[in-house]
């Protein structure tokens, strides 16, 4: 029963879903709109569960002093900080103590984090101790100064100063950043491996010399000799060869999809 | 040790510091390059241009700031262009950091409208663009190909409020749009598989005419969709961003990008074209060596 459930649930919504796409009847829709609703409930579960997870693994980093363990301190305080300022509702200058809560709470979760790796019986009690020093100030001052207001998905708390400077002078240069330093790996890269060794090798190259020329505004136009020659090699050989791979994935997708449903492919369940 | 063997044995610390000085260059030194528009990015152009005052185009921006520098100017152009022309717009951000990117390109357009400016030699006087009146931007959800699904039913089942809380039957510009039936485009600006989904899912089931713009390396692999008609236009990459501001006469970050873009492939192209004369020359003297021991 216990492996029998799941494949009778599996083939009775693959097969509806599957002809629901063909019946546009009012009951067919209102199910299939509920459905989606489930979809997204379940999946919300997925995301609690990878943040339990990302907790998780930078803790025992911490526990266990693996290398680089200080960084899963950053990415905690990364974490609880996004979160704590996409909660509250202050904006401008009406920041009162909440950074004083910020601080404390991270300076607790600092303290808990040290606790669960401290080795003997003293250090123990000292992070103990510290932290719920903490957490006690931390609550005074939430209690106090109304910190504990929620206003998550309105606009006061999306519109609060601290969590767009957060994103756009924090979040947006790191990770454009780490994208641009992709150029210089690549210009090495290009100029190590990329070398005529064999046919087929010498074909790539002039294939991406070619196309990379196109992208070249002097260059470029129906006139231009590289022009022409590049989009040929775009619409002609890379069109017939993305075709061959976009029929070839959706006949394996509906090839999986048919084995899932007829209960042959068993691997969402665990057990290959 | 001769110069191709030198060459061979070239520390990337130079190859990094050339493309640095050419790049900072090419940034610093204002100087223009010519752009030549393509078919692709000007039927985008030509189909939101050719649209009434007052009819609705949908852009999903669906796009993390790693594709900023290719994706950001994309949005500036194309909305800047749909606002100046009176198009109402509705947003959606599909990938994580979408709505901060969103949220970004819709405050700082909104400053830019303020101010008249003539395009193609037609003055557009300037405007303050309106929440829920010149635009809904109905932010983020997770599961992306069921959020499309779902508001191919009805924006409000996976959106019932705006991003900024407001219940969508209460903004003004969305009082009779359903779902993509009232919309006259999708355009979708992604950096990654968000855009098969919206060819699957949107575009396959609902039939709404869609345009793309991509990531450069993107490009190639959504032309097949282009010569099916799934969609009937694709701006790729920065070129494809500058091509849009060449057209609508509204230079930008794109055109601006393009003079470092188009210098640091040269000098890629170049490095592989040393690389490779180096590669021959060392062969063929250790083939000679062979010969002569």
């Amino acid at each position: 029963m216990k492996r029998q459930l799941p494949f009778v649930l599996v083939f009775i919504f693959g097969l509806f879903m599957m002809f629901q796409y063909f019946v546009p009847h009012e009951i067919s829709e209102w199910i299939y709109e509920f459905l989606l609703d489930w979809i997204v409930i379940i999946g919300i579960f997925a995301l609690a569960l990878g943040l339990w997870s990302l907790f998780r693994v930078s803790v025992d980093k911490i526990k266990m002093r693996k290398d680089n363990w200080g960084y899963s301190y950053i990415t905690l305080a990364g974490l609880f900080v996004m979160v704590a300022f996409g909660f509250t509702h202050r904006v401008a200058d009406a920041w009162g103590l909440y950074f004083i809560w910020i601080l404390l709470s991270l300076l607790c979760l600092g303290s808990l984090m040290q606790l669960r790796a401290a080795t003997n019986s003293r250090q123990k009690k000292m992070y103990f101790a510290s932290a719920l020093i903490l957490l006690i100030l931390s609550t005074l001052v939430a209690v106090f100064d109304d910190t504990w207001r929620f206003y998550f998905y309105t606009a006061e708390g999306l519109e609060n100063s601290m969590f767009r400077a957060f994103f756009d002078y924090i979040l947006l240069p790191i990770l454009s950043t780490m994208f641009a330093l992709l150029a210089f790996f690549i210009a090495s890269a290009a100029y190590r491996a990329f070398r005529a060794r064999n046919v087929l090798a010498t074909l790539l190259l002039l294939a991406a010399l070619l196309v990379m020329i196109r992208f070249n505004p002097w260059i470029q136009g129906d006139e231009a000799w590289a022009s022409k020659a590049s989009n040929w090699l775009m619409n002609v050989p890379n069109l017939a060869a993305q075709r061959a791979i976009v029929i070839g994935i959706g006949l394996g997708i509906v090839a999986t999809a048919l084995k899932v449903i007829l209960g042959i492919e068993r691997g969402y369940m665990g057990k290959g | 040790m001769g110069i191709f063997d030198k060459l061979m044995k070239l520390d990337r610390r130079w190859v990094f510091l050339l493309l640095a000085v050419v790049c900072v260059w090419s940034y610093v030194v204002p100087f223009d390059i010519p752009i030549r528009t393509e078919p692709e990015s000007e039927a985008i152009y030509s189909f939101i241009d050719s649209l009434p005052p007052g009819d609705i185009v949908f852009i999903a921006i669906d796009y993390d700031p790693n594709n900023l520098a290719e994706l950001h100017p994309m949005t500036y152009a194309v909305v800047e262009h749909c606002w100046r022309k009176e198009l109402k717009v509705i947003f959606t951000a599909l990938s994580q950091n979408g709505p901060g990117m969103a949220d970004q390109a819709i405050r700082d357009i909104s400053d830019s409208l303020l101010v008249d400016k003539v395009y193609n030699g037609v003055e557009f006087k300037g405007r303050e663009i309106i929440r829920g009146k010149d635009y809904c931007f109905l932010g983020y959800k997770p599961y992306y190909a069921l959020i499309i699904l779902g508001m191919g039913q009805d924006f409000r089942l996976p959106f019932p409020t705006d991003y900024y809380g407001t219940p969508l039957d209460s903004v003004e510009m969305m009082k009779g749009v359903i779902n993509y039936d009232q919309v006259a485009c999708v355009i979708d600006l992604s950096g990654g598989s968000i855009t098969d989904a919206w060819i699957s899912y949107g575009q396959g089931r609902f039939n709404f005419p869609l345009a793309l713009g991509l990531t450069g390396v993107m490009t190639a692999q959504y032309y097949p969709y282009l010569g099916s008609g799934q969609i009937f236009g694709i701006m790729g990459g920065l070129l494809g961003a500058a091509q849009y501001e060449e057209m609508a006469d509204n230079p930008g970050r794109a055109k601006e990008g393009m003079r470092v873009q188009l210098f640091a492939h040269l000098v890629i192209i170049f490095f592989i074209v040393v690389g490779n004369i180096g590669y021959f020359v060392t062969r063929y003297r250790q083939k000679k060596q062979k010969e002569v021991s």
